[in-house]
């Protein structure tokens, strides 16, 4: 942890860079106390400062997280094209609620604010893939492919 | 022997999304394997438009238009296009109106109408090569602006060409160039806002992943222009792609002195850095940006001092938005009067749209300001799909209104979308049909800014909150005719005492429908119908005995177990009580028995 801090030179202003790697190198995706008390006594910050701003920023998550992050568009052009269903969808298929992690640890389900394909609405990003022109049936092959090449490795 | 056809296959998000690797790998396959590697040129560009035709790849010099290509077509192309000379037919874009296939990318009406200035190299350069972007005349620009003009020449092109911010709000760019060249303090920062937060705006991230050094080259122009020295691009963390996009071009540009120490021998040095978002939308208002760069909460700070006088770092910051510095160059290089023949008196140039929702070619589209919102989402976008009826155009996002179909013949331009209750806004137009409802829509937006906002000033945060509530209220039938006049109230009060811009803005989604679509508000509250259908709390599924075959496929797959009935013996019968509105009984009847109304009762 203390190796990827000194990436940065100390200063505040590499804050957010820090928090996004620590989160990053987690393998459950997550900002644990540890992280951000290593942060904080890099940068010669108080622990509450550094949560107090990581709390700001959605994407930053402070409870585990599944191996792969499911972030379903909750934007009106992909509303108006078909989104709640498509989440309806996932939760279906994935047993779990919106902010939930599978029982296997494998996908954590989240919306997102806009992604940017609105011309391939609805659309969703797993990890750091974008997938558009979502209808159920893609999400069952989606899902079925990304289990089986977890369960491969 | 000389390249005889240049191959580009569009690698922006959205068609890589539908997997455009896949494509570029297998053409990639059949060219070596036929032995024509030296004749033609396989190209990996940024966003070409029509997303969701994707993935689509343009053939040069024939001007061929491939869309929905699949790894599997590659063979065919290259086997009857690439070496006997015959275009795919098949693959070739069909123009749904005229039903006719059209074989030239100029000939097709999406692009026929457009004006490409700041997409010019989008979709026609390899967005990592910066070779390719040297060749279509970059960083020629910024060798003018450095070796032939003084800083405040530059600065005055700028101003005579009559650019306004393409962020939204419009303030003439060189107005505040010339603000942060006078002001006074150690380091100058010149600040690229890449957060492109509005729902249904991707203009900014089809830049920066299509033609990433031309907002380099900008950015670098006007460091010159007003004395800074070091610059940053902030970036929402949802585009990955853009980010390592540019993030390739900044090391190529530095590596061939284009950035960093004595750019071009000069003497000038100026270099950029650049920094990810994390999920807040508020970052988008650049005094909450500058916040986030230093690594605190992207709360908004006061104005005025502006950052023009104090920004990041306490020092004087020049920030623009994307598509402001994606403009830069060419206004360098042709001047203020080829700027100021395009678009209309008072709003020069092109803007970039991003067209979204209910309209035939969804996509990226740039076009002269002064064009009709009737060319832009009729001719351009190729009008509403499945002969469905044209209702409202929401523009600005989040901050923006939506316009109705007796409008749609305004010009596009800042001035006239304000006097409509809308913005021009970033650039996003969400297109709605007849199946949408402008209460729902209203209230979605004001669930997105009370949401995201800060909430350091209590009229944002409550008076978002309550307006919200009343929006519910509305739309689960529970709503008064007075609830109208007090949305209307608190909307004032809102934009009118709010802390930052997301605060002034956040009411007109609700104030623009209610202007427009007053009517659909009246039926919500006093006839409890959604005439699109969409609020759940007004409609009602029946099964329509008649029609019925009693085939139970409904009963087997209502979530609710809301329906009951007997195989072969109609009709099945929905619980109202029990039914949770999903639809799916009327998605799965093989026979249409299933009716939705509302308000019938």
């Amino acid at each position: 942890m203390q190796r990827l801090l000194e990436r940065y030179p100390p200063a505040r202003e590499h804050l957010l860079e820090m928090l996004h790697d620590l989160q990053d190198q987690n393998p459950q995706h997550y900002l644990s106390d540890d992280a951000m008390a290593a942060v904080a006594s890099y940068l010669g910050l108080t622990l509450s400062d550094v949560k107090g701003t990581a709390s700001f920023y959605s994407m930053f998550s402070f409870a585990p997280r599944g191996r792969h992050i499911i972030r379903i568009c909750a934007s009106p052009p992909c509303q108006l094209l078909g989104a709640t269903t498509i989440q309806a969808k996932l939760r279906e298929k994935l047993h779990v609620a919106v902010g939930e992690t599978t029982a296997d640890g494998a996908f954590t389900l989240e919306t997102t604010s806009c992604l940017g394909v609105c011309g391939v609405a609805p659309a969703m990003m797993i990890d750091d893939e974008v997938y558009g022109n979502l209808t159920p049936e893609r999400i069952e092959v989606i899902i079925d492919k990304m289990r089986r090449e977890d369960e491969a490795s | 022997m000389t390249r005889r056809l240049d191959v580009l296959v569009c690698s922006g998000a959205a068609c890589v999304s539908s997997h455009s690797a896949a494509v570029r790998d297998a053409l990639f396959r059949e060219i070596e394997s036929s032995g024509l590697s030296d004749e033609i040129r396989l190209v990996e560009t940024g966003c070409m438009g029509p997303c969701e035709l994707g993935p689509v790849m343009l053939v040069y010099p024939d001007g061929a238009f491939y869309v929905h290509v699949t790894p599997e077509d590659a063979s065919e192309i290259v086997e009857e296009h690439f070496l006997k000379g015959r275009p795919v037919k098949r693959l070739l874009w069909e123009d749904p109106e005229a039903r006719r296939i059209v074989e030239g990318k100029k000939q097709v009406p999406f692009f026929e109408k457009q004006k490409k200035v700041v997409l010019a190299n989008c979709g026609r350069i390899d967005p990592e090569n910066i070779e390719e972007y040297i060749a279509a005349n970059g960083y020629e620009a910024l060798g003018e602006a450095l070796t032939q003009m003084a800083p405040n020449e530059v600065i005055q092109v700028i101003t005579d060409s009559g650019l306004r911010g393409r962020g939204g709000a419009g303030f003439p760019t060189g107005r505040k160039w010339q603000f942060v060249a006078s002001a006074t303090g150690g380091t100058k920062y010149v600040v690229c806002n890449g957060d492109e937060g509005d729902p249904g705006a991707f203009m900014d991230r089809s830049l920066l992943e299509g033609d990433p050094h031309a907002v380099i080259e900008g950015m670098t122009i006007a460091a010159y222009a007003v004395g800074a020295s070091r610059g940053y691009i902030y970036i929402r963390a949802e585009y990955p792609l853009a980010i390592k996009r540019l993030q390739i071009a900044l090391a190529a540009a530095r590596k061939a002195g284009l950035l960093g120490e004595d750019i071009l021998e000069t003497g000038f040095s100026f270099d950029i850095e650049v920094r990810m978002g994390a999920g807040a939308f508020v970052c988008g208002e650049e005094t909450a940006l500058i916040a986030s760069i230093e690594g605190e909460r992207g709360i908004a700070r006061v104005r005025p001092p502006y950052p023009a006088v104090r920004g990041l770092f306490g020092m004087p910051t020049l920030i623009n938005n994307v598509e402001t510095w994606g403009n830069i160059r060419h206004i360098i290089l042709n001047g203020a009067d080829w700027f100021r023949s395009i678009g209309t008196e008072g709003s020069p140039g092109t803007k970039v749209f991003a067209l979204s929702g209910k309209v035939q070619n969804t996509g990226l589209v740039e076009i002269p300001m002064g064009m009709t919102l009737r060319e832009l989402i009729f001719d351009i976008g190729g009008g509403v799909p499945n002969g469905k009826r044209f209702k409202a155009v929401q523009t600005g996002g989040p901050s923006g209104g939506c316009i109705p179909e007796e409008f749609l013949d305004t010009p596009i331009d800042y001035e006239s979308l304000k006097e409509l209750g809308a913005i021009m806004g970033s650039g996003g137009m969400i297109v709605m049909d007849e199946d949408n409802c402008m209460v729902n829509i209203a209230k979605f937006f004001l669930e997105f800014t009370s949401d995201e906002s800060c909430g350091q000033c209590v009229p944002c945060r409550v008076g978002l909150r309550r307006m919200l509530d009343i929006l519910k209220r509305i739309t689960s039938g529970n709503g008064r005719m007075a609830d109208l006049d007090l949305l209307k109230h608190l909307g004032k009060m809102i934009i009118e005492t709010s802390f930052c811009g997301l605060g002034k803005t956040a009411p007109n989604p609700v104030l623009s429908t209610l202007k427009y679509f007053h009517e659909e508000y009246r039926e919500h509250i006093e006839e409890k119908k959604c005439r699109a259908k969409v609020c759940t709390d007004l409609i009602t599924y029946h099964i329509d005995e008649d029609t019925c075959r009693a085939c139970g496929v409904c009963a087997k797959n209502c979530p609710a177990e809301a329906i009951t009935g007997e195989i072969g013996k109609p009709p099945y019968v929905i619980n109202e009580e029990a039914c949770v509105r999903c639809g799916t009984c009327l998605e799965v009847c093989p026979f249409g028995a299933v009716k939705l109304e509302s308000g019938a009762l």
